[in-house]
């Protein structure tokens, strides 16, 4: 497999080590080349186009909780409000500007020789934009709304790029990590102005379960 | 003479044939459908960043209530993402148990869809049928879980316990004889598997019912040959899978192709269609239903004589037993640490797909070493069906749209996730 890769994909690309699938990590900009290759090769021949999936890598690897040291003052040790879980509403996140914050994975399977491949290509700027795949596979299509709907990544020549899980007149994109897991506004009928109002969240952000990384596995 | 322009139409959300909340936007011209746009998210849980906050095994209840109608075989392709992760191996009667459920689970789904397709064309008493074996199943899923449709039973490492011995009875009431209790309790006397056993020797001819009622049925045969055709090329770039490629002819079953647990050990056959149409894939849909019945047939047959562990000995994801937490301080604390904190999984990520009743149905992981997922992605096989509605729906009758939504057995839960 790698070697009929190899010798049909002439962009940059490199491998990377997954159990599942083979996955290839490539530059945005060739993103149409090779994916064009990969469905139109006879011998590749990855006709269809499982899933697309947005990815934000914005706090990734860190923990909530550093449970190397002790302290008597109880559970609340040590809790940074850093995960989407525990951030409010007045809360605002300072935030260092990260490099290849966003990804953008697609899997592709190929019928004919019963095999999947996984490819993911990293987007910088902000906001981030990538080329639409739908001139490829029409299924492309939905998922990408989706991306740019829960991320806010935007998919260039996508010929209608509208949100599509959100609420109608949505602001902000649900899914990006320093985006609050109880949300930004609620709704609500106000009897005296007769019509259903937006105000802020007045939910506690509550999540029980710190986020922990232990090494010892 | 009068001119008439094109008009737009509302179909939905609150529609009994949009099969929960789907919001169609319909530029009609006349009775023709010019183009058909759904709207959905209404149902929009974010189901996946819930995940990403909470440790593994406590989101697995989630994935029942993604495809609320096939609700097992979603667990079933999360813990299996959880498993790849971790390393681990099932033990082989959990293997078993799983493929029954999975074969259980799509017996449900086909059979709700069955009734409520149906009855959105005008046929009434297909779901009254369709309901009556629904109820068996049901009563094997609560025997089983406790519950009778969320049912949480499969964890990573295996299922949460085993089949139970006895299955539960009807009792008595001011409303029933003692003779119409022993009727409907005759197949309820021996273990759960024997009332399975029972149920899959008699269901090929409930099969029958339902065949008889549709399948040379003039009305049925009108409304659904030749409406919403796909042709196999179309329907793999618009990313079908499961009952609506094999409709259109392509044998593409991840059952067969990509076999996880003990699928490989497994006889049955993939029905296809030939022209990819409305009754194609009902027809499709019907003989999995046989051959569902087949599979748990096979696997009814190997756990009779296989007893053994359901769980993996490995104390990092099984939870100790509950006798154990009475009297041993450690087991009382592993349990506490597993049911708050959970377990690490180790850095990575993972494709997971399994064939679910509806299509491929894949969880997409990536772990950053904690105790929860840092990203979840579900791919419901719903959700470029609908996609394609548009597509599909192209010159077609106002009528056969709710044709169009039946047959591609549109589940919201997993849609708007």
């Amino acid at each position: 497999m790698k070697k009929i890769i190899a010798k049909h994909i002439v962009d940059q690309y490199e491998l990377e080590e997954c159990t599942d699938m083979l996955t290839m990590k490539i530059h945005k900009d060739s993103l149409l080349d090779v994916m064009s290759t990969l469905k139109n090769n006879k011998e590749l021949d990855f006709i269809q186009l499982t899933d697309i999936c947005a990815v934000d890598y914005y706090t990734y690897g860190e923990t909530e909780w550093s449970t190397k040291e002790a302290t008597s003052t109880g559970y609340s040790r040590g809790i940074k409000p850093s995960s989407h879980g525990r951030i409010k509403f007045e809360h605002k996140q300072i935030q260092n500007r990260m490099d290849n914050r966003f990804c953008v994975v697609y899997h592709l399977l190929s019928i004919s020789n019963n095999n999947r491949i996984r490819v993911k290509t990293y987007l910088n700027d902000e906001p981030p934009i990538i080329k639409s795949l739908t001139s490829l596979w029409p299924a492309a299509n939905w998922y990408e709304r989706e991306a740019f709907d829960l991320f806010g990544i935007l998919f260039e020549e996508h010929p209608d790029l509208r949100r599509l899980l959100t609420d109608y007149g949505f602001i902000g994109h649900p899914f990006r990590k320093d985006f609050p897991l109880t949300g930004n506004v609620q709704i609500r009928y106000d009897p005296a102005l007769k019509r259903i109002i937006q105000e802020p969240v007045d939910i506690m952000p509550r999540v029980l379960v710190p986020k922990v990384i232990r090494e010892d596995k | 003479m009068k001119e008439f322009k094109n008009f737009t139409m509302n179909f939905g959300p609150q529609h009994p044939a949009a099969h929960g909340v789907l919001r169609l936007v319909l530029q009609m011209e006349g009775e023709i459908i010019k183009s058909a746009d759904p709207h959905i998210g209404l149902l929009h849980r974010a189901t996946e960043k819930l995940a990403e906050s909470k440790p593994y095994n406590q989101s697995i209840g989630y994935m029942d209530r993604l495809d609320y109608v096939s609700m097992m075989c979603n667990e079933h392709a999360y813990v299996l993402a959880i498993e790849k992760l971790l390393s681990i191996e099932t033990p082989e009667r959990a293997k078993y148990i799983r493929v029954m459920f999975d074969e259980i689970t799509r017996i449900l789904n086909h059979l709700l869809w069955l009734g409520a397709h149906a009855l959105d064309i005008g046929a009434m008493s297909v779901f009254l049928y369709a309901f009556r074996e629904r109820e068996d199943l049901m009563d094997c899923y609560e025997a089983v879980s406790g519950t009778r449709m969320h049912a949480t039973y499969y964890r990573p490492g295996g299922v949460a316990r085993d089949l139970p011995s006895k299955m539960p009875k009807y009792i008595k009431s001011s409303y029933k004889n003692n003779d119409q209790l022993s009727d409907q309790n005759y197949n309820r006397e021996g273990s759960m598997l024997d009332f399975i056993d029972d149920f899959t020797s008699r269901f090929p001819s409930c099969v029958d019912e339902y065949e008889n009622l549709l399948t040379d049925n003039r009305i049925w045969k009108q409304r659904t040959v030749g409406i919403g055709i796909v042709e196999p090329e179309r329907a793999i770039e618009l990313g079908f899978t499961g009952p609506m490629l094999r409709g259109s002819g392509l044998d593409w079953d991840l059952r067969k192709k990509q076999p996880y647990e003990v699928y490989d050990k497994m006889k049955f056959d993939i029905p296809v269609g030939k022209t990819g149409d409305s009754y194609d894939r009902y027809l499709v849909r019907m003989e999995e239903l046989r051959q569902s019945n087949k599979i748990i047939k096979q696997c009814v047959k190997w756990l009779n004589k296989n007893p053994g562990s359901i769980m993996i000995d490995d104390a990092k994801v099984a939870p100790p037993s509950r006798e154990n937490m009475k009297v041993e301080m450690e087991s009382l604390i592993h349990h506490f640490k597993l049911f708050t904190e959970g377990y690490c999984v180790p850095k990575g990520e993972v494709y997971t797909a399994v064939e679910a009743p509806k299509g491929e149905f894949g969880v997409y992981m990536i772990s950053d070493g904690a105790n929860k997922p840092f990203r979840l992605k579900i791919r419901a096989p719903g959700f470029p069906h609908l996609a394609a509605l548009n597509e599909m729906c192209k010159d077609h009758m106002l009528s056969d749209v709710v044709t169009i939504i039946g047959t591609q057995d549109i589940v919201f839960g997993e849609i708007d996730r």
